[in-house]
């Protein structure tokens, strides 16, 4: 049997405004990061719904962050207030019940911050490979 | 023990009833055994003479049938609420899930109410139980009468009580209480202080219990939705059989998410489970974090409040900066 | 079941240099609902973009993947392309394969795989989209300025030139604001009056704009374009219609001994009045609580006196309904009470007075007819000391006084203090200051010639304590730049009191679910970008309501309010954005829960009947969601518990399926 390298699953929530915006500034700028890393586009990051980060956990996931604009500056002047503490709540229960704490991240990213976008995956990925393969989360049903 | 006995809260509910205050009364009678008693909703003298009971197994918060039942009823209807209930009830206000007008409220003291569960592990074969003032005295199959004191049968939410406060009633009878420095946080602070590992090991074993009979979510007075996420093909979460580990998380994660905020700490969750999973520390955890990042809280100490997760300040905290707060274990 | 087609273009070698384009095209062929799928150099361009549209008639196709750049980009042009094709332009969904695919990975494998995964959740999603249609509503033409300061008066004169109609609210008897009541103006030093009233004039003259004088907002209902208004008129006893201001009447009243609220109470008024002589409209009100025909029924001289009949001590508040388009809101600023800062003396000495109070002791009309002198004896003071920054820039003094800069003290302190020295050059003057700040045109050099040219005396430092002694006050005050205490006799004290927001913004705030900042000044929709726009949409905001402003940038910030009135005025309807939130009534239960995150007070709640599966009828709280005000943002849908609220556009099972399909 062959060892693979173990690639882990990242989705990034990223909201319209500013992050979707800073991701492309980090293409635009050819700034490179783990292709691991899929962007899903949310209008505000006030639209992600806990269960869409459990559900990706559940499906296999190995690692989820939420990007949005800088608190004071969101397009919707206060989704992502709301935001910050549904994510502080939601994320300091899965790490009550025992899911490691670096696996779900949120980062404030604007549009012109396209080197901070990258570097911001670059960190993630490797905080996350560092942990290896997410075995509590995921639905072995779903696993194909 | 009760102060409260069943012939006050019977004089009570005729009373109200004769005189037509309300035209039917959300009370307690007895099930299939002395301690499994049921909520049941009376509407003449006689099923109350017949039917009521009141004891220390009357735990179930009835604040969650008003919902169903204001709407259905023509004129008002009479509920007794312990302390706790009443925060619930006025959580429910806050929401505007039932008609204040349509209810007449009798809070009643409490003196913290008994565990079936603790009861069933000191006795076996419970016949019938009489609530003396010192003790319970357990007539049983086996072993004759079993005096049982009350404080070794208290349910952990009565043990770890917040507050005898009555917050809201049109009457009260009894004596007002006060609110209650407790240590029902311990507990979740024990479990902070575990490794992850301990946690999720502990977790597994408790959550891996659940048969998703979905007792938690009917008895819980902040579940009161229309149609549960859970039972909405569109919320992309339907799900109702038992699956495995992780769908029973998930679940009981979104459960308690939904409720953060909102939940009173009544316990009925814990109370109700069939598998004995301690649900309550759930929702504690989120308490706590609520309390200790935006202040403290008590959903339902007043109506119209603002629930923490439908608020904010400009200075919260990251949700980074959460762990690094106090003694959370890495 | 949708049947879906996938466009994957190139880009040239942008996409395709990284990307293997074709493989990609070939393995969402595989997706379930995708009927078509192909590649193309540009797909941007007319013939890439007659590619879709034909492709699109050729196999039947209800929905299109894109796989190009960002939709940042191109979204637009791809949904123009739909419509082109005769779909619906919300049937396109674009998965970004550049931007954040073959710009950011290197190797072709990578991004290959990548671009698939991509691919595949933006046909996850389009299998889930339904066509959506923005909703239109209707543009009342009619706009309301809330204040008759000169905010208010330049956003209703420029609103009213372009055409429409403008009514203008404000609770005095007359409008023209503080403005009205300063002497000169700084740093020309031209006379407010002089170039005030003019325009009050106009604003009685024009033929679109009515003032409702002496009124109030008292309700508003409704949302951009369509916003319904009751306005109180209260009762001011005088037939505004009859009176012709002549006067005779304020002659003949016996009761002469109430503060004059113009001349900030340095002198006395009768009961009924007309606040000054260029008031408009110029029409009597008869202070109720001073007048005794109103409180005794003992009196009626004044309409006895009125040739025009005029006087009806009968009137009654009356309240008018009326549809606006859109709102202004000029409500103003007001010095802050000095009753808090018991070490400058305000309420021990008459001579120690605000900066407002001195505009009119200083002004031709005002109390001493423009000369200056002291309230307490009448004496012309020889010695003036002006304070500045009390109670602004003072985070620790915050239960009296204000953390922010009130901005337009150090220029008018400069004013005052030239002025006293041009008149009466044997005046004495120090100006007491923390910074002085002259940022503006032509301000620093105004300064500049208050201290070399006029000979004032600038003193870096704060004044600790004023005590009254004899008919002197003695000022202590500590000079920060040689370090020393200052001992200063004083005959008059004048002191800068900071601005605040008018108590009447925070109810008003609340009426129009506008959003206050913690000081009560509103807030723009966006600090740079939309300075003059509330967040909610069709109210805007000019003059002091939104911050501390001088005379110039209030004009220009009402120019500014006006002009985006205007251009919300000439359309005939609203679009709206189609991808906004809206409730289940079957499941929602009335929580409130969305109502509370809403930023645009969007949603409202009604209690309907539903028919119930037993045959009862059931009266429920439900929420609906406004379209012309929802902005599409979604916190209610996370806020909502059961998931009654949902976003079109971005509905928890598309955003559910695109996570599914990342994945698996």
């Amino acid at each position: 049997m062959q060892m693979k390298e173990y690639k882990p699953l990242i989705v990034a929530f990223c909201c319209n405004w500013c992050s979707y915006a800073g991701a492309d500034l980090a293409g635009n700028n050819r700034l490179n990061y783990p292709a691991d890393v899929k962007i899903i586009r949310v209008p505000c990051s006030c639209r992600v719904n806990p269960m869409f980060i459990l559900r990706a956990f559940q499906r296999g996931a190995d690692g989820v962050i939420l990007c949005g604009c800088h608190p004071g500056d969101c397009h919707y002047t206060s989704g992502n207030y709301y935001t910050r503490r549904r994510m502080a709540m939601l994320f300091s229960m899965l790490d009550y019940l025992g899911i490691e704490r670096e696996r779900t991240r949120v980062e404030w990213v604007s549009a012109a911050e396209g080197a901070k976008f990258a570097a911001t995956m670059n960190d993630f990925v490797a905080q996350v490979t560092a942990l290896g393969e997410n075995k509590r989360l995921e639905d072995l049903r779903c696993k194909r | 023990m009760q102060k409260i006995t069943r012939d006050q809260l019977i004089t009570k509910a005729v009373e109200l009833l004769s005189n037509g205050t309300v035209s039917a009364v959300l009370g307690w009678q007895k099930g299939e055994f002395d301690y499994d008693i049921t909520p049941a909703v009376f509407t003449t003298e006689e099923e109350i003479k017949n039917n009521f009971v009141y004891n220390d197994f009357c735990g179930a918060n009835f604040s969650k049938y008003l919902v169903a039942k204001t709407k259905k009823l023509e004129g008002k209807i009479l509920v007794f609420l312990k302390p706790c209930d009443t925060y619930s009830f006025n959580q429910l206000l806050t929401e505007h899930r039932f008609d204040r007008e349509k209810v007449y409220a009798v809070a009643i003291g409490c003196e913290g109410m008994a565990d079936v569960v603790k009861l069933k592990n000191k006795v076996d074969g419970i016949i019938s139980i009489d609530y003396k003032d010192d003790a319970m005295y357990v007539d049983t199959l086996y072993d004759g009468t079993v005096k049982v004191d009350y404080a070794d049968v208290l349910a952990e939410r009565c043990i770890n009580c917040k507050s005898k406060k009555c917050v809201a009633y049109d009457e009260l009878m009894g004596e007002d209480g006060e609110v209650i420095d407790s240590a029902r946080f311990d507990e979740v602070a024990r479990l902070e202080a575990m490794t992850p590992d301990e946690r999720f090991a502990f977790w597994q074993n408790e959550l891996s219990r659940c048969i998703r009979c979905n007792a938690c979510r009917d008895a819980c007075p902040a579940c009161t939705c229309e149609k549960c996420v859970f039972d909405n093909p569109n919320s992309g979460v339907e799900n109702k059989a038992p699956a495995n580990s992780f769908e029973e998380q998930m679940f009981h994660i979104i459960r308690a998410y939904h409720v953060a905020g909102r939940c009173t700490d009544c316990g009925e969750c814990s109370r109700v489970c069939p598998q004995n999973i301690p649900l309550h520390l759930l929702n504690r955890k989120f308490i706590k974090d609520i309390n200790e990042c935006y202040g403290e809280y008590q959903a339902g100490a007043e109506v119209g409040s603002r629930a923490p997760l439908v608020d904010y300040t400009e200075g919260d905290l990251e949700p980074g900066e959460v762990f690094e707060r106090g003694d959370n274990n890495a | 079941m949708q049947r879906i087609g996938v466009f994957v273009c190139w880009c040239g070698s942008n996409i395709a240099g990284t990307v293997d384009v074709k493989a990609v095209a070939e393995a969402l062929k595989a997706e379930p609902g995708v009927v078509y799928s192909t590649d193309y150099q540009y797909m941007c361009s007319q013939a890439g973009q007659n590619l879709i549209i034909d492709a699109v008639k050729e196999h039947n196709l209800t929905g299109l993947v894109i796989c190009s750049c960002s939709p940042r980009m191109h979204e637009a042009t791809f949904r123009k392309t739909a419509a082109a094709a005769g779909l619906n332009p919300y049937m396109v969904e674009i998965a970004n394969i550049r931007e954040q695919c073959s710009w950011v990975h290197k190797e072709m494998p990578v991004g290959t795989e990548k671009a698939i995964i991509l691919g595949k959740a933006a046909v996850a999603k389009v299998n889930l989209n339904t066509p959506l249609t923005p909703g239109e509503s209707p543009v009342t033409k009619r706009a309301l300025v809330i204040g008759g300061g000169i905010a208010g008066i330049q956003t209703a004169l420029d609103i009213a030139d372009a055409g429409f109609p403008v009514d203008i609210v404000e609770t005095k008897p007359t409008i023209g604001g503080k403005m009205a009541q300063l002497d000169k103006t700084f740093p020309t030093l031209d006379c407010a009056a002089c170039i005030l009233t003019p325009k009050m004039v106009d604003v009685a003259q024009h033929e679109k704009i009515r003032i409702f004088s002496y009124s109030e907002v008292t309700d508003v209902k409704g949302f951009v374009g369509n916003f319904d208004v009751t306005i109180k008129k209260k009762a001011r006893f005088v037939d505004e219609t009859k009176c012709t201001g002549c006067g005779d009447c304020v002659d003949k009243c016996p009761m002469k001994k109430n503060p004059n609220e113009f001349n900030m109470g340095m002198d006395n008024r009768s009961a009924i009045y007309i606040p000054f002589a260029q008031a408009v409209p110029k029409v009597a009100t008869i202070d109720a609580g001073a007048c005794t025909m109103l409180k005794k029924g003992k009196c009626g001289l004044c309409s006895k006196v009125c040739g025009a009949g005029a006087i009806d001590y009968t009137q009654k508040d009356e309240f008018i309904e009326e549809k606006y388009g859109a709102i202004v809101v000029a409500t103003g600023f007001n010095p802050i009470s000095m009753d808090k800062f018991d070490e400058y003396a305000y309420n021990q000495s008459k001579d120690v007075i605000t900066s407002l109070e001195f505009e009119r002791l200083t002004n031709a009309a005002g109390p001493t007819q423009g000369k200056l002198l002291r309230p307490s004896d009448g004496k012309h003071p020889h010695k003036i000391v002006f304070v500045q920054c009390v109670g602004s820039r003072c985070a620790a003094c915050a239960e009296k006084g204000k953390e922010y800069c009130s901005k337009i003290c150090c220029m008018y302190t400069a004013k005052h203090a030239m002025l006293t020295r041009d008149k009466y050059p044997d005046t004495e003057v120090y100006v007491f200051y923390i910074d002085v700040r002259t940022p503006g045109k032509n301000f620093d050099e105004f300064y500049r010639r208050a201290v070399e040219e006029y000979g004032v005396n600038y003193i870096k430092g704060m004044v600790g304590k004023i005590v009254p002694e004899g008919d002197v006050l003695k000022v202590q005050a500590s000079d920060l730049i040689s370090n020393k205490q200052l001992h200063i006799d004083a005959d008059l004290v004048v002191l800068a009191a900071a601005i605040e927001p008018d108590k009447s913004a925070r109810p008003l705030a609340t009426m129009l679910t506008a959003s206050m900042d913690t000081n009560d000044f509103f807030t723009e929709a966006h600090p740079k970008l939309r300075p003059v726009e509330s967040p909610t949409a069709g109210v805007f905001l000019s003059g002091a309501c939104q911050g501390p402003k001088d005379i110039p940038e209030t004009v220009s910030q009402a120019g500014a309010a006006a002009s985006k009135v205007i251009g919300l005025l000439c359309k005939d309807k609203l679009t709206g954005n189609p991808c906004i939130a809206s409730a289940n009534e079957m499941m929602c239960n009335g929580c409130s829960s969305c109502e509370r995150v809403c930023p645009y007070g969007a949603i409202t709640y009604s209690d309907k009947e539903f028919r119930m599966p037993d045959r009862t009828t059931q009266i429920r709280r439900v929420a609906s969601v406004n379209p012309a005000v929802c902005q599409g943002c979604g916190a209610c849908t996370v806020a909502c518990p059961s998931g009654a609220m949902d976003l079109r556009g971005f509905a928890n099972n598309q955003i559910m399926a695109e996570v599914d399909a990342i994945c698996k």
